[in-house]
């Protein structure tokens, strides 16, 4: 299916007979196997929560292990089974959950959950298309990633456990089976599951890519796009050129696994036993997998960047601060991430001259992470903000962003990164920066689009309750952890109880644990909130945070096409909030400058020399009658 | 709002000190049950008062006023956020923040530390500067009908000055970095320098191995594929320069000398890391890895800074390396140099009789018995 073939399909027929047409869908072209972006995006939302609340149900079993080393909890064998026994988690088991957390968290809620969503859902609606440019193409690459989530669900149901190499899986230990349990069919799995998300990943990217530049209504050119678009955009783009090296370097693995090859392995005695590996390197799957692994979390992050830019703006009733400055940091955030990441690596034993360069290359990265910090607070300065969950939530992401963040430039050196590395300090930053940044992001998302998605508005009560606990959990769960790090004490210790020295840690766990489940607790307000408000929700306005963007201008009960009539042209950069002299305290982007001439600025006319002199004989014909009066 | 999360924390701190289910082999379903109830009747709790907030929304809408001014409420919120977390930081910085490492232990650490106070100096005025911005402008500017927002949609100066000033303070984190790492990072002796002393340390799931060299100071090669139960690490003997490597068990170290630890792994990935020295590098299979460092504080002594008499110094594992990773520590002795050599001459050979029998070499003074419990303890 053509691009084009969409097109036409959708303007002729929405223009002669209206819409009737699509009520004849069958339930499974329309629900299951549908090419329609929104429903698609519905369906990556729905997975990626569902992984989410599996992924964090995984966290709270590690977190009780943490905090009640020495406890034995019946229960736990009755579910567990054999990963449990006498009560307790096992300690391969431990690192099954720590690794499995890990991998659903970052690729399968915060890639596919987030950019899957959101950029299925807003590049048409808000660059003014009827589709995505392969429709098609985008339900595999739904279908690939659910599929790939069965995979990596089902290596709990082997002998010997899901992967527990850590979601990095660093050979030798993800290459020998019998180095660890989890080595085994799990790691096989996990394998398999990486290798149909990628596939899933690159079917999307190309898609969102093609349809942000091929496929923009009339008017839309790129400097009009909302910071949405061009965050999902070069989220896209960056996810295109990086995951094909991880699948590069899964392939590898493979190969090393099953087939004998050696090309991460070299002089290995396992167990007293001498393998048959020769001239391979460990070091070198470390550079594959980081090659991905860095842009990965930018890929993360920068679709919520995007998304709270859009939000702060719209509930801030003001203009984003430096539009131009936030594409360019984000320009330079796309291009820096693929030169940055050896910092994963200063302590591998990789020359120390190009640790050094790596860390030029990565404190330098801080730079336009600042910039957009700065524009935010920029954005809010006098602002004239409404606090609405998703705007909550947009704040919060900047919160964490700013915490998280600058522990970041303590691991991005190096020298400092000696002590540092694979401590809970870098288990806080990340989880700050990357983790609750990119989820409080991804709410942010949902709250603010659920009209959109479902034509229904979710109950803001329950929204504020869902906002602060899952805000003052998270600093509770990851703020002692810093100092937990500077202590020495490294991640993926199944038990702080053998060395005198981290016991003391033990009441910061507990209560990290006790925090951890309160705020897990809280995300039962916000499913609750989701799923009742689908069904029971007040019903939608069109616009219902008065917000400039096409999506808006759609109605509120979706079509196959997203408008009835014409596609809309756009006039205007998607932040005219709160201009002076304009009636309301917003001018949607369909709104040509015509109409708004007591509102215009000479700056809205820069490349456009017919209309300032228009601009100009208005304000002189105003100024001419004030003089008369 | 705030009550509700406070009776919720209020009843998650009890649950915890009431402790779980008890240690009975049985699932306990009455305490699961309570835990549930507990759970439901918050949930309760929070209906209630949000039912409550609805009927006096609307009784004010009744009255002709407007309904609640949520705005304000999380402005206020906010506000409260604000001041509750900057004493939270202050608290967890003062009471968390002491139970941190203590001073570094060799001569690059302090430098480290140095670098370290710098950088949490700048970035601690930044992330106090930053969020109370935040939350002051949510405060500050909360939704109010009467108002309009300030028409900004750019300020090149000013997005100047904010982009330079962090890529200043950054170039100068960075080329000190640079030049800090750079030196740590020098493995080689310099020329007129003393040799440092060779210790090989190898990892292997779970423990660690550790080798001195004897006499002649140098350490004998070594070949995975010589790896048998007697010689674990491979050592290769037709080389002279093995026959008096020694085994031991405590890494001894000598205070104020310079030590080049040889770093190697035989299975998988682990990491040699010594944090109250500042040491951490992988050890990596197939990729033999070094960290030079002098050490500077005694054991002892820091027994008396610490005023513990427990403390010991010691080398674990920071890389995941499979299910015993949690426990895979080494005591590291830092004594002076009298201590040393005494302890040094009392350490054995590596080449221990079982070896030498295996290797065919003439049987040692030692009877075997001895040497074969030796072994079999190290297993």
């Amino acid at each position: 299916m053509s691009t084009l073939a969409v097109h036409d399909h959708g303007v002729a027929h929405h223009d002669d007979h209206g819409h009737e047409h699509h009520h004849n869908q069958s339930f499974l072209s329309k629900y299951v196997f549908s090419m329609d972006h929104k429903m698609i995006a519905k369906q990556f939302l729905i997975t990626g929560i569902t992984m989410a609340v599996i992924a964090m149900i995984l966290s709270i079993l590690f977190r009780i292990q943490l905090a009640y080393p020495e406890k034995t909890f019946p229960l736990l064998t009755t579910l567990l089974g054999r990963f449990a026994p006498n009560g307790r988690i096992s300690a391969d088991f431990y690192l099954s959950l720590v690794t499995i957390h890990g991998t659903i968290m970052v690729f399968f809620v915060l890639t596919a959950g987030l950019s899957g969503t959101f950029a299925n859902l807003l590049i048409p609606l808000q660059v003014g298309a009827r589709d995505m440019a392969s429709p098609f193409m985008n339900m595999l690459s739904y279908w690939f990633f659910f599929l790939a989530s069965v995979v990596m669900l089902s290596s709990f149901l082997v002998q010997k456990g899901p992967a527990s190499g850590g979601w990095t899986i660093y050979p030798p230990l993800s290459a020998l089976p019998k180095a660890m349990p989890g080595s085994g069919e799990g790691m096989t799995l996990w394998l398999i599951s990486m290798v149909m998300f990628v596939a899933s990943s690159l079917m999307g990217g190309i898609n969102y890519v093609s349809t942000v530049l091929n496929m923009r209504t009339k008017g839309m050119d790129l400097w009009k796009m909302p910071l949405t678009i061009w965050a999902l955009f070069l989220t896209a783009i960056l996810g295109i050129l990086a995951f094909p090296v991880l699948v590069a370097g899964v392939v590898l693995l493979i190969f090393d696994r099953s087939f004998g090859t050696s090309f991460y392995l070299s002089d290995i005695v396992l167990n007293g036993v001498q393998q048959p590996y020769e001239g391979g390197s460990p070091i070198l799957f470390q550079h594959l997998f980081w090659f991905l692994g860095h842009p990965e979390v930018y890929i993360v992050i920068m679709p919520a960047m995007g998304i709270s830019s859009e939000i702060m703006s719209v509930n801030s009733r003001k203009p984003i601060f430096g539009y131009h400055a936030m594409v360019y940091s984000l320009i330079g955030i796309t291009v820096l991430s693929f030169i940055v990441w050896g910092h994963h690596m200063f302590v591998t034993g990789m020359n120390p001259f190009l640790g050094g360069v790596f860390m030029i290359t990565t404190l330098i990265i801080a730079v336009p992470s600042a910039v957009k910090t700065f524009n935010w607070l920029a954005t809010l300065w006098r602002g004239n903000i409404r606090f609405t969950p998703a705007m909550l939530f947009a704040i919060g992401m900047v919160s964490f962003f700013i915490s998280g963040g600058l522990t970041g430039i303590f691991l991005g050196n190096a020298a400092l990164d000696i002590n540092l590395h694979d401590t809970y300090f870098v288990v806080a930053h990340f989880h700050l920066v990357m983790g609750s940044a990119a989820i409080f992001g991804m709410l942010a998302g949902v709250y603010h689009w659920f009209p959109k998605m479902f034509g229904k508005m979710m109950d803001e009560k329950l929204g504020y309750l869902h906002f602060w606990l899952t805000f003052i959990g998270a600093y509770l769960v990851f703020f002692p952890m810093h100092f937990m790090g500077l202590d020495g004490v490294p991640r993926r210790y199944y038990a702080f109880t053998e060395f005198v020295s981290m016991q003391r840690w033990l009441t910061v766990n507990t209560f990290i644990t006790w925090a951890a489940i309160m705020a897990a607790c809280a995300q039962v307000a916000f499913l609750y909130n989701f799923i009742s408000s689908i069904f029971i929700g007040k019903k939608a306005t069109q616009n219902p945070w008065e917000a400039n963007t096409l999506e808006w201008t759609t109605p509120v009960e979706h079509l196959h096409g997203n408008w009835p009539g014409e596609i809309p042209t756009v006039y205007r950069w998607p932040y005219d909030y709160s201009k002076p002299g304009a009636e309301e305290d917003y001018i949607p982007q369909t709104v040509p400058f015509s109409q708004t001439m007591s509102s215009n600025l000479p700056h809205d006319f820069e490349d456009n020399p017919k209309g300032l002199e228009e601009l100009n004989k208005f304000n002189s014909t105003l100024k001419a009658n004030e003089q008369v009066k | 709002m705030l009550l509700g999360t406070n009776l919720l924390m209020a009843q998650t701190e009890a649950t915890a000190n009431t402790g779980g289910q008890p240690d009975a082999p049985q699932v306990d379903w009455t305490g699961v049950a309570y835990y549930l109830l507990l759970f439901f009747l918050v949930c309760l709790g929070v209906a209630v008062i949000g039912k409550i907030l609805k009927i006096y929304d609307l009784t004010l809408k009744i009255q002709g006023k407007k309904g609640m001014k949520w705005n304000t409420v999380m402005a206020v919120v906010c506000l409260v956020f604000l001041i509750a977390g900057l004493y939270g930081a202050y608290w967890s910085f003062t009471v968390q923040g002491s139970m941190t490492l203590p001073e570094a232990a060799s001569v690059h650490g302090v430098k480290i530390d140095e670098m370290f106070t710098v950088t949490t100096v700048l970035t601690m005025i930044v992330f106090f500067v930053t969020q109370i911005l935040l939350f002051g402008f949510l405060f500050q500017y909360r939704h109010s009908d009467k108002r309009r927002a300030h028409f900004l949609p750019h300020n090149n100066t000013i997005e100047k000055i904010w982009t330079i000033a962090p890529a200043i303070v950054l170039t100068i984190l960075v080329v000190f970095g640079f030049f800090t790492w750079q030196k740590i990072m020098d493995n080689t002796d310099a020329k007129g320098e003393p040799a440092s002393i060779n210790v090989d340390i190898t990892g292997h799931q779970f423990a660690w191995e550790l080798r001195y060299p004897g006499k002649d100071g140098k350490l004998g090669p070594k070949d995975f594929r010589l790896v048998t139960a007697a010689n674990k690490l491979g050592v290769n003997f037709k080389k002279r320069s093995s026959f008096d490597d020694l085994q031991v068990d405590t890494m001894y170290l000598p205070v104020n000398k310079s030590v080049r630890l040889n770093i190697q792994a035989l299975d998988v990935i682990h990491s040699v890391y010594m944090p109250h020295f500042r040491v951490q590098l992988n050890a990596v299979p197939g990729l033999p890895t070094f960290f030079k460092f002098t050490p500077t504080i005694t054991t002892a002594q820091m027994r008396t800074q610490l005023d513990d008499p427990k403390f010991e110094y010691l080398v674990y594992c920071n890389k995941i390396c499979g299910g015993g990773h949690y426990n895979m520590q080494k005591v590291v002795r830092v004594v002076t140099e009298a201590e040393y050599q005494a302890w040094l001459s009392r350490q054995k050979p590596y080449l221990s009789d079982a070896l030498r029998k295996e290797l065919h070499f003439a049987a040692a003074d030692q009877p075997k018995k001895e040497s074969q419990n030796r072994l079999a303890l190290n297993n």
